[in-house]
């Protein structure tokens, strides 16, 4: 039979990274619109923080959807070491093309994290700042723009 | 649809032990959370009710009920509590977070009218937690 209840676990953290909002398809006068402060030639950073959820069967040895060792050392392999401490635009590949926006990274990281072969991944949200946070369940088809 | 959530919080204790697998495996797999002695954290539950509100009260849910609810089924059961050894409904299990927010659902389904619990969601610690729903029920607001 199968099970009547939905779980999912949740496990949140963090990255300090920084960025620089600018498009090469907007002119320096549009860019500087649009983006205001972001905008600035030097960048500016952030201390992200990230938080995944998965979904998948309870192991009845474990108790648990995921051995959070696994999990943790899949997430600082694919996302905590490749983002913190960098700048985004320069160092991670996805950026050299789209904007480092946090809806756009919010993206990457549930590309990043898709393939976790443990448990399936429902949704990344990510806080930029305290007052700000995006969420994406991968229902957005292909990649980023 | 409106979602109504309160949030209550308790401290309790616990281990993480299978009897069916050896002290060396039970030391590798579950690590610290294996110490014979157990050990504790704050949790916070948050429960969420989905409903209409009712035109005459303007309310999804009593919230005084939702909190009596709270107390009598969560909190005097598990608020400083060792939840391996005084909690029968996790009798056999191994009290994990998931397993603890599957417990909790399965204690709040009965006391709420039906079909109106929504999501339970237990954090074990800020950066852990664990979400149940009834299968298919998840709704778009996640």
């Amino acid at each position: 039979m199968s099970d009547p209840l939905h779980v999912e676990l949740g496990r949140r953290y963090r990255f300090a990274a920084s960025h620089r909002l600018h498009s090469a398809q907007l002119s320096e006068m549009e860019n500087a619109r649009i983006y205001g402060k972001c905008n600035n030639p030097y960048g500016h950073g952030h201390n992200y923080t990230v938080e995944v959820r998965f979904s998948g069967a309870i192991d009845p040895d474990t108790g648990m959807i995921t051995s959070l060792a696994d999990l943790d050392s899949f997430v600082n392999e694919r996302v905590i070491e490749a983002f913190d401490h960098r700048s985004l635009q320069d160092e991670v590949p996805a950026f050299r093309e789209a904007v480092p926006t946090t809806e756009n990274l919010c993206i990457e990281i549930f590309q990043r994290l898709k393939s976790f072969p443990k448990a399936t991944l429902e949704a990344v949200r990510l806080e930029e700042t305290s007052n700000n946070s995006f969420e994406y369940a991968g229902n957005h088809e292909g990649m980023l723009p | 649809m409106v979602y109504l959530t309160r949030k209550v919080e308790f401290s309790a204790s616990h281990l993480y032990h299978n009897p069916a697998l050896s002290a060396e495996e039970n030391r590798r797999v579950f690590g610290k959370c294996n110490n014979p002695h157990g050990h504790g954290h704050n949790y916070t539950l948050e429960v969420t009710i989905a409903g209409e509100p009712d035109p005459v009260t303007g309310m999804v849910l009593d919230l005084k009920d939702l909190k009596e609810i709270l107390e009598r089924e969560i909190m005097q059961r598990m608020d400083h509590r060792f939840l391996n050894y005084e909690v029968a409904e996790l009798k056999g299990q191994i009290p994990t977070c998931e397993n603890v927010a599957r417990v909790i659902w399965n204690l709040l389904e009965p006391e709420i009218p039906q079909g109106r619990l929504h999501r339970v969601r237990l954090y074990e610690s800020a950066d852990l937690f664990a979400d149940c729903y009834r299968n298919g029920a998840k709704g778009a607001e996640g």
